[in-house]
């Protein structure tokens, strides 16, 4: 029987949870508001403080840059990979998955502790010694979320008969991957590519661990030296995310994507 | 034991969408009744009132005489069998089918012997330790009803149960709940969207539309005297004719008289929708140059072969006729030809066009 | 048809490049010493006392969040997809469980000190305006109990995102089933309910365990090392902080995917059967 209002117990479990999760973003949002002279509110000067660092813009822009770059290399590396899976080699598909759960054993702090060894000495310098380096991991790092996402976007559409269609009408591979396959999985690699943008540029493991300089690492140097400054900086992270979650929602909401699987993107 | 049921005035809005619109119907004791009309008509939710998933806004459910309308669904008594996925996944055909008794606390001994008596009446003495995934989707179905009967319900009820199934299947499985029903002599409502499964099954058919019940009536009642045009066309295939009624008994179609019994009791220049089966219609082919009385000339459009009947479709200016024709008879209609078409003036039936306010296209 | 695996030929260089091979070397290298000759030094450096603390107090608090956030998330789960609740409210808490369950690391352990640290704004506005100053009552942001409600903070969200869609996958007609056969609310959740849950429940919660097993941004933010956990223990190696041996960190990480390994076996059966029944 459906209820016409909420069931109070609804209502408390959600009210609990909202204040659990909201109580803190409020008060880091007060913290940040704090005059750096008086120690109460209000004032933007914590914001300022950051705005003004040249380090915030830097960082901000390589954590923005590698994190394009995962993106761009994963959905390379993925999307042609998951696509012939599903035509040519269904039987894989398991290894595959298998693979996409190794990241969970293997988490960032023992990735890093082996790579730093695997290619520590030998390997190149503009691999090793530049951010290019965590591109690498980030790939992995991003790896499991890509895939999924890619996987149930693949499995909504008829892999088979597009690729027949388009190529009973003649055209390429590369034309039926670019025009026929990728439109129709476009919102599954947008999920994919925002979740991996939000984990690149909250990253800090890795980063850290490397000796590298992106924004996540930025934020702890700013966390042990300036307090209020540093609530602003757990804010703009926040809003980050944020705006890549929301992209996601967005994303899948457009009347695109799985539903015009169908019609072919025509 | 065998319960009567009763449905007063049951009304039901979700939103601003009127589900029922007060459905009034009586069930005697033992009696199979379907509710059968297109989706969104409101069966399933009549179904569901009387189930107890769901209040009606104003009117009353009783069984036996007594109203059970605020009664729990748990307490009602009553056996459900549902579209699909009703059973439950982590248990067993045999112990799916236990379960109602368990809730009972029957003793053990008492409630294996019960299930392996209905699992065989269902026919599925060997699929007691079978899991719900491990069965076919007639087989599922099989289960769900011995799990609804092992109660010993006071009334049966079921919605669409055999939707999701394959066509043969279908066939197989109704007349099996048919004589399953008849054997326990269980007070039954059906619901279904498929004409052919209501009039073969049931002792009476209930036809709803936008909420409201058109028309009660045992299955050949239904068929052959469809009171409303939409039961006309709802089941099985109808011909309509709007015609003007004449003043010795007939009526005018397309400048020509026809006989129709029914008309007498009209009065003249009245509209109305004459009613005619397919199947009682006779098509000769029509030579030029003799013009009989009574009938309906019309151009051959179109034949479909549907086995030993042939459905010929016949454009006769006005309108359209469908007839059913023996196959063997057809060669001499090909599409194309001229034809007259009559039929025995007792055989239509007529409807005041005013009735008709809303056509089924 | 050997070409088709020409396809894949790119993914699988990338996976065993950077990620079998470094998992491989941390796996050897663990049994190496500093010299590079085989030895089982380091393994038996994981038993000194600091390294068993470090992983007991891992796995404590792993245990702890997973049930904790499990309980709480499948709770707010339910409460989210219940009858009566606004459809708006399954929307906007997927987005933020998404957010929050991301937004781990420095920036949430900050978040938290400007909360509950000794100068945050909820403690401030208890010992202020109600009296209560919990540090003087033995409560301290920087401690296990810290970590563990921190941590709550991407566990709860996590176990919410992995439950609603097995919530989801309960149909509605079993519990009508169920209550048409005489069966009380209690009962079926005895009976039907929570039986088909719970391949769910284990493997988020064996998820959680993992999720909060490997967590080091968070705890290194909040208590820069302050509290033993086995992932700080790894970066100090790392960072060199400890003596200079790679492969003590190797051994600490070889450890940390033991516990991990074992997890992720008990997790993949039960996401079977929790997938069959939910078709």
């Amino acid at each position: 029987m459906r209820r016409r209002f909420i069931a109070p117990s609804s209502l408390v479990w959600l009210v609990l949870a909202a204040a659990y999760f909201l109580i803190p973003l409020v008060a880091t949002l007060l913290f940040s508001l704090r005059d750096s002279q008086t120690g109460t509110c209000c004032s933007l000067g914590a914001y300022g403080t950051i705005f003004d660092d040249p380090q915030f813009a830097k960082t901000l822009w390589l954590s923005f840059k590698l994190a394009v770059e995962t993106v761009v290399i994963s959905l390379v590396l993925f999307v042609p990979t998951v696509y012939w899976v599903h035509l040519k080699l269904p039987r894989l598909r398991p290894v595959i998955a298998s693979l996409a759960l190794l990241p969970f054993v293997v988490p960032p702090i023992v990735l890093v502790v082996g790579m730093l060894d695997v290619y520590g000495g030998w390997s190149p310098g503009w691999f090793y010694s530049t951010p290019q380096f965590l591109v690498a991991a980030y790939v992995v790092l991003a790896f499991p979320y890509v895939f999924f996402a890619l996987d149930a976007g693949f499995r909504a559409i008829d892999v088979h008969t597009l690729t027949e269609a388009s190529q009973s009408l003649g055209a390429s591979w590369r034309t039926t991957l670019g025009r026929v396959i990728i439109p129709n999985v476009r919102t599954a690699a947008l999920s994919g590519a925002l979740l991996t943008l939000a984990i690149v540029m909250g990253e800090f493991t890795i980063a850290s661990l490397a000796a590298f300089h992106t924004f996540p690492t930025y934020i702890q140097y700013v966390n042990q030296t300036q307090a209020y400054p540093a609530a602003a900086l757990t804010l703009i992270s926040f809003g980050i995310t944020w705006f890549a979650m929301l992209g996601i929602l967005v994303a899948g909401r457009r009347p695109g994507g799985r539903q015009m699987a169908m019609r072919g993107g025509g | 034991m065998a319960a009567t049921v009763e449905l007063r005035e049951l009304r039901r809005t979700f939103g601003d969408v009127p589900a029922l619109q007060g459905i009034d119907v009586s069930l005697a004791g033992g009696e199979f009744l379907s509710l059968l009309g297109p989706s969104g008509c409101g069966k399933t939710t009549a179904l569901r009132l009387v189930a107890g998933f769901d209040r009606p806004d104003s009117g009353r459910v009783l069984v036996d005489g007594k109203d059970i309308t605020s009664v729990r669904p748990s307490r009602r008594d009553m056996g459900m069998v549902f579209q699909a996925y009703s059973l439950f996944p982590n248990m067993t055909a045999a112990q799916n089918v236990e379960f109602g008794l368990r809730i009972r606390k029957h003793a053990r001994a008492a409630r294996a012997k019960r299930v392996r008596e209905l699992l065989e009446s269902v026919g599925l003495e060997q699929a007691g330790k079978r899991y719900p995934h491990q069965l076919s989707g007639g087989m599922q179905q099989r289960v769900a009803l011995a799990r609804a009967l092992a109660i010993e319900p006071r009334v049966l009820l079921l919605d669409e149960p055999l939707s999701a199934l394959d066509a043969k299947v279908r066939v197989q499985l109704r007349e099996e709940i048919r004589r399953i029903q008849t054997q326990l002599g269980i007070t039954t409502i059906y619901v279904t969207h498929d004409q052919e499964e209501a009039l073969s099954v049931s002792d009476r058919v209930a036809v709803m539309h936008g909420g409201r019940i058109e028309q009660v009536g045992t299955p050949v009642e239904m068929y052959s005297a469809p009171a409303t045009p939409f039961v006309a066309e709802f089941i099985g295939t109808m011909n309509r004719l709007e015609a003007t009624v004449a003043t010795d008994g007939g009526v005018d179609f397309g400048g020509r008289r026809i006989a129709v019994d029914a008309a007498r009791s009209r009065t003249a220049g009245e509209r109305v929708l004459v009613l005619v089966r397919p199947e009682v219609l006779d098509l000769e082919p029509f030579e030029n140059g003799v013009e009989p009385t009574g009938g309906l000339v019309g151009e051959v459009v179109s034949q479909t072969f549907l086995g030993s009947v042939t459905r010929v479709k016949i454009d006769v200016g006005d309108g359209e006729l469908t007839a059913d024709v023996g196959t063997v008879r057809v060669e001499s209609l090909p599409v194309g030809a001229r034809v007259i078409a009559t039929f025995p003036s007792s055989s239509a039936r007529v409807l005041a066009l005013a009735d008709s306010v809303e056509h089924v296209s | 048809m050997p070409y088709a695996w020409l396809g894949v030929v790119p993914f699988f260089l990338y996976a065993f490049a950077f990620l079998l091979l470094p998992a491989g070397q941390v796996l050897v290298g663990a049994f190496k010493d500093k010299d590079g000759a085989w030895s089982t030094a380091n393994i038996s450096t994981l038993f000194e006392q600091q390294y068993v603390d470090a992983f007991r107090n891992s796995i404590e608090i792993s245990l702890v969040t997973a049930v904790l956030g499990g309980i709480l998330g499948l709770c707010i789960a339910f409460a989210a997809l219940a009858d009566g609740t606004p459809r708006w409210i399954r929307p906007v808490l997927t987005t933020f469980s998404g957010v929050a369950a991301n937004f781990g690391g420095i920036p949430l352990a900050f978040a938290f000190i400007s909360t509950l640290g000794t100068i945050g704004v909820v403690t401030a506005f208890l010992r202020d305006q109600l009296g209560y100053n919990i540090y003087f009552h033995g409560f301290t942001l920087f401690s296990k109990t810290g970590i563990e409600i921190v941590y709550l903070y991407f566990q709860i969200p996590l176990m919410f995102l992995v439950i609603a869609p097995a919530i989801d996958g309960m149909k509605r007609e079993w519990r009508e089933a169920s209550s048409n056969l005489g069966a009380s609310s209690w009962q079926y959740w005895r009976h039907v309910g929570l039986p088909v849950l719970m391949p769910s429940l284990l493997g988020a919660t064996i998820l959680l365990f993992g999720n909060a097993f490997a967590a080091y941004a968070t705890a290194y933010g909040l208590t820069g090392g302050g509290v033993a956990l086995a992932p700080l223990k790894i970066g100090e190696v790392v960072s060199g902080n400890v003596l200079d041996n790679p492969h003590l960190g190797q051994a600490l990480a070889l450890g940390m995917f033991a516990v991990l390994a074992a997890a992720m076996l008990l997790y993949v059966p039960l996401q079977r059967r929790s997938a069959r029944w939910m078709r």
